[in-house]
């Protein structure tokens, strides 16, 4: 037994010692990770981003320059805090403020202590800095915005979120990133690679010379320059127009699904968010809850779509077979409907109504009628529903589209099972969600699906996913943005649908938006809102709605319109389509007193009402 | 037998391969550790790895000269060397040079020497010499008190020399009295101490004393028919107490705030995790820098040279206390596992071989060189690890420093010449 007491103390103890090292490197193991090595310093350098053009090669956005003063607290000496602050046009609040926050930050590590100088004050400084230790000027590359349209197309960059790093190793505190619009949705081809040189340090953080001779650096890959496909012309006429008013534009080209013009309104000049002013600028943007600029309406406004889709409600019923192009009905202004005999008014004037003078005048008589028999065509209304459903969302309504916008809305096209949980104790029919067939009720749409639908229209029944990517470094987009997506509807079934669109300019709701000399197919359309004003379901004066397509024959522009409160469709936005399709196929407008019409426009007082605490009327 | 081959030398080439082998690569572990980056011979003495180049060679005269030393030399000459290294370890009072607070060098044209390396040998020679003794009888508590004594005076000297990793040492050779002999209460009693004072600090005195007296309850209750020996009980309950509060008191009032703060952070006592990240940067910063260093290893380790913490110096004393942690950084679990099975392995064939001996003397001395071998081993890996409180001492054979890379390589090398000399007729 003695024998063995050490000898079992010395095994005991290498087994111990064994164990405890595979927990360490085994179990615990950090060996394959260089990037958590703190003893190796990582130093990035960071490619050009690349560049924005427009689809005629106009150059939108580039790069600039910009200083900041860069401190590392621990250097800093003793200095004379005024002449310092009054180099920097700074108070001693704010250099104490910046002072601190780079002290907590690290007193060894370089932090930014004013961000965003200019030039001229880099030249100045550069100079008089030298006296301060510890304090120097570093240069960083910012946005520079050669056009003061299209925010919310091009999007911003910004610092990244401590998020953005958790969800992507690549970034690294104070990178930037896309936050908004194609400098969001291209992020990875306009940033490039970053280059990275990994330096050996020690323990008071000095270099001691590259780690494993740079076998591992790497050298920043610069970003892809790409080409977007707005126009930048009809883009900026698109935003000029709807200045003082607010809602979308969207102009599609119907032969491709390119986006000619994304507008919301109301826009703001991307250069506010670069530089010094950059964060007091975003806040008032920010919280603007009234206009929200920086909410992109042409993609995330739903509402109901109104008249524009009467259209759809006619080529479901067509491609049922429930109606024929030669059939009339009698419409009395109104149409009653129901056991109770209720009373859906309409507002085109009474008389016989055919497929063509029924969209021409938006009878809401006529659709009723056609919607009933699609639905009534199926012994089961919940069936019905469900047919008619599947072909209103081939046209890329009630989902997203997948286009390549880092922002949008599926909007609503109900079917039956959503009527079945609605009315579960209760045998619905089409009389019971009659107003589906005018555009309102359960119907959500914003304004690039109306877009997209009407291209979709224009194209006799296929759609391309609307995408804002003409072309990366010459390379080809995404094959997905170059398949056709074809609708449940026959062609044949769109050339009365498209001439009753045409009469709308010809003879109907339009036929003072004519453009001389061009064939324009288009729709109006008249969606009642409403807003809750303290607990209260209040009604606004009607959405101006409009949608057109351009020339009848080889369509160049397809467009949807909307603007917020604007009331009756042809108002507002169907002269603004009109317009808008004037500039973009003949380069210059001619109708210029409508042109005058529309820049003079202010709907302000219309925004402010729902906020006023005061009674107010609407529609007027 | 064939008394020619026993006459022979007879070199035990397990534990000389293992010794070459561990020193060797020691050196490459100092090299590793003590370069930044520009290397010029290995013979620069103005780096780490060129003194030990140097210590290296002065070692291999003095196996040179060991194993040409008539074997019974040692037996007999082992009181003296005792005393002359005793007298070497109190003339530091008077001449010693002051490194790190330690009182441990002499320092003689450049060059230092630290007796209390040497002390650890001497001690396993005198305590061997001790217990060969014919008229040694160890299990008179008159004689065990003398071979106490052997080893409590270079203890007591070297600890007022404020050197209390050396100390610890001595306490290993109680595995030399225990193997020749003395009676098995030390080694339970010893052990209930450990115990009881480690308890002591991990909990506190109340519970641990409530413990001890519940056992003691329910033994007298459940166990003992006949309550005669109450007294014994009451006694080793004020025993406990005793040592128990004196712990806890000589804790608070007797350690020095740097041993305080390193068994609070190897018994985990502090709690709250804001205190523990700031301790993590100051107290048990080494600590902290080895275990990253390790673990940073992984399976296979970095490679010869490319540590990148061992490069950056984050680990302090690293060729010298925390060699290990190169070890583990650069060759990984694999290679600092082999490390820890070749001692293992060294210090069993010592063991193996003390007990193959008929000499007492012999083989207590053979125990002597395996206890201290595993004391070093114990503390100084188990430091490293982060499995024992930090208490600064090398490990053998891979170590910086020249003192004791000689003083370790004459103790194992005189137990391989007693043990070649083996079967020779005393």
């Amino acid at each position: 037994m003695r024998k063995f007491l050490l000898l079992g103390f010395v095994v005991f103890t290498g087994i111990i010692f064994v164990g405890r090292l595979f927990y360490l490197q085994v179990y615990q193991d950090e060996s394959n990770s260089l990037e958590n090595d703190n003893a190796i310093r990582k130093i990035y350098q960071h490619p050009k981003r690349g560049y924005i053009y427009d689809r005629n090669g106009k150059l939108l956005v580039a790069n600039q320059p910009t200083y900041d003063v860069v401190v590392i607290p621990r250097v800093v000496e003793a200095l004379d805090t005024l002449m310092f602050c009054s180099l920097l046009d700074i108070d001693k609040a704010q250099f104490l403020k910046s002072f601190n926050r780079a002290k907590r930050y690290s007193p060894r590590l370089p932090s930014i202590f004013l961000a965003h100088l200019s030039k001229e004050d880099y030249a100045f400084l550069s100079e008089k800095l030298r006296k301060f230790k510890g304090f120097y000027v570093q240069k960083r590359a910012v946005r520079d915005y050669q056009t003061e349209i299209g925010a919310n197309v091009l999007g911003y960059i910004a610092e990244v979120t401590p998020d953005n790093i958790s969800k992507d190793g690549y970034y690294k505190l104070g990178d930037l990133i896309g936050k908004q619009g194609v400098e969001k949705s291209y992020e990875k081809e306009l940033r490039g690679e970053k280059g990275v040189k990994y330096i050996q340090k020690d323990i008071y953080n000095r270099d001691i010379g590259s780690y494993k001779n740079g076998q591992f650096d790497t050298l920043p890959i610069p970003g892809k320059n790409i080409t977007i496909t707005i126009d930048a012309t009809l883009q900026e006429y698109g935003e000029q127009l709807m200045q003082n008013k607010m809602g979308g534009i969207v102009a599609i080209e119907p032969s491709s699904g390119e986006l000619l013009t994304l507008v919301s309104a109301p826009s703001y000049n991307p250069a506010l968010l670069v530089g010094r002013e950059r964060s007091k600028n975003y806040t008032k943007l920010y919280t603007d809850s009234i206009y929200r600029p920086l909410f992109d309406k042409a993609l995330i406004r739903m509402h109901v779509p109104g008249s524009p889709f009467k259209t759809l409600v006619a080529l479901a019923a067509l491609q049922e077979n429930v109606i024929t192009t030669r059939e009339t009905i009698y419409c009395a202004e109104k149409y009653i409907y129901g056991k109770n005999r209720r009373v859906m008014k309409c507002h085109c004037g009474g008389g016989y109504r055919n497929l063509f003078s029924g969209i021409s005048n938006s009878c809401n008589s006529y659709f009723a009628t056609a919607f009933g028999k699609t639905i009534d065509k199926y012994n089961d209304a919940s069936m019905g529903m469900d047919i008619w459903s599947n072909h209103i969302k081939s046209f890329g309504l009630g989902n997203f589209l997948g286009n390549d916008l880092p922002v949008g809305k599926k909007g609503n096209i109900p079917d039956g099972a959503y009527y079945d949980a609605w009315y579960p104790d209760f045998k619905w029919g089409p009389t019971t969600i009659l107003s589906n067939s005018i555009g309102q009720g359960e119907i959500l749409v914003t304004p690039i699906q109306l877009a997209n639908m009407t291209a979709a229209i224009a194209n006799k029944g296929f759609y391309y996913t609307p995408h804002i990517i003409k072309s990366i470094d010459g390379e080809t987009i995404d094959k997905n943005f170059t398949t056709k997506k074809e609708t449940s509807i026959d062609s044949t079934h769109f050339e009365p649908i498209i001439e009753g669109m045409h009469q709308v300019y010809t003879k109907g709701t339009a036929s003072f938006l004519k453009v001389p000399g061009i064939e324009i197919c288009g729709k109006t359309g008249t969606a009642e809102n409403f807003t809750e004003i303290d607990g209260v379901k209040t009604q606004l004066t009607d959405h101006s709605i409009f949608v057109a397509f351009a020339p009848k024959e080889d369509p160049k522009i397809a467009i949807a319109v909307l603007v917020e409160n604007g009331y009756y469709g042809a108002r507002w936005a169907g002269r603004i389509a009109s317009l808008m399709i004037e500039k973009y196929l003949k380069g210059e407008v001619s109708l210029k007193y409508m042109e005058r019409l529309v820049l003079n426009k202010n709907l302000e007082d219309e925004y402010l009402k729902p906020y006023s605490g005061k009674p107010f009327k609407i529609n007027q | 037998m064939n008394l020619n081959r026993a006459h022979s030398f007879q070199l035990d080439w397990v534990v000389v391969l293992i010794y070459l082998a561990l020193v060797l690569f020691g050196y490459f572990n100092i090299l590793s550790a003590s370069t930044d980056g520009a290397f010029s011979s290995y013979f620069d003495l103005s780096e780490p790895y060129g003194k030990q180049s140097v210590f290296i060679g002065l070692s291999f005269i003095s196996i040179v000269l060991i194993l040409s030393i008539d074997a019974k030399f040692y037996e007999r000459f082992a009181s003296i060397i005792y005393l002359l290294s005793l007298a070497a370890l109190a003339g530091l009072f008077v001449f010693g040079k002051k490194v790190n607070g330690a009182l441990s060098w002499y320092e003689i044209g450049g060059a230092t020497l630290q007796p209390s390396e040497f002390v650890k040998f001497t001690t396993a020679l005198a305590v061997a010499k001790y217990m060969s003794d014919l008229q040694t009888n160890i299990k008179d508590s008159m004689d065990q008190f003398r071979a106490a004594l052997i080893v409590a005076v270079p203890a007591v000297l070297i600890l007022l020399q404020n050197d209390a990793g050396s100390t610890l040492v001595f306490a290993g050779l109680i595995f030399v009295f225990y193997r020749e002999g003395i009676p098995q209460k030390y080694i339970l009693f010893g052990a209930s101490l450990l115990i009881i004072t480690i308890a002591t600090l991990k909990f506190s005195a109340l519970t641990v004393i409530s413990i001890v007296a519940s056992f003691i309850v329910i033994y007298q209750l459940f166990f003992k028919r006949k309550k005669k020996k109450i007294t014994l009980s009451v006694l080793i309950l004020i025993l406990c107490s005793g040592l128990s509060f004196g712990t806890e008191w000589s804790f608070n009032n007797v350690l020095q705030k740097h041993q305080k703060d390193r068994i609070e952070v190897w018994l985990r006592l502090e709690k709250d995790p804001e205190k523990l990240e700031i301790m993590k940067r100051n107290i048990s910063y080494n600590l902290n820098q080895s275990e990253q260093a390790i673990r940073s290893g992984g399976l296979t380790g970095k490679g010869f040279k490319e540590g990148t913490r061992t490069k950056g110096k984050f680990v302090p004393e690293q060729h010298t206390d925390y060699i290990f942690s190169t070890v583990a950084e650069e060759w990984g679990f694999l290679g600092s596992s082999i490390v820890v099975v070749l001692f293992v392995l060294m210090i069993s064939r010592i063991l193996f071989l003390a007990e193959r001996h008929k000499s007492q003397f012999s083989r207590a001395y053979g125990y002597g060189v395996a206890s201290i071998v595993f004391v070093h081993f114990l503390i100084n890996i188990g430091m490293v690890m982060g499995l024992i409180p930090t208490i600064g001492i090398p490990l053998p054979f891979f170590s910086y420093g020249g003192s004791g890379l000689l003083a370790f390589t004459i103790l194992v090398f005189i137990f391989l010449k007693l043990d070649s000399n083996r079967l020779n007729v005393w």
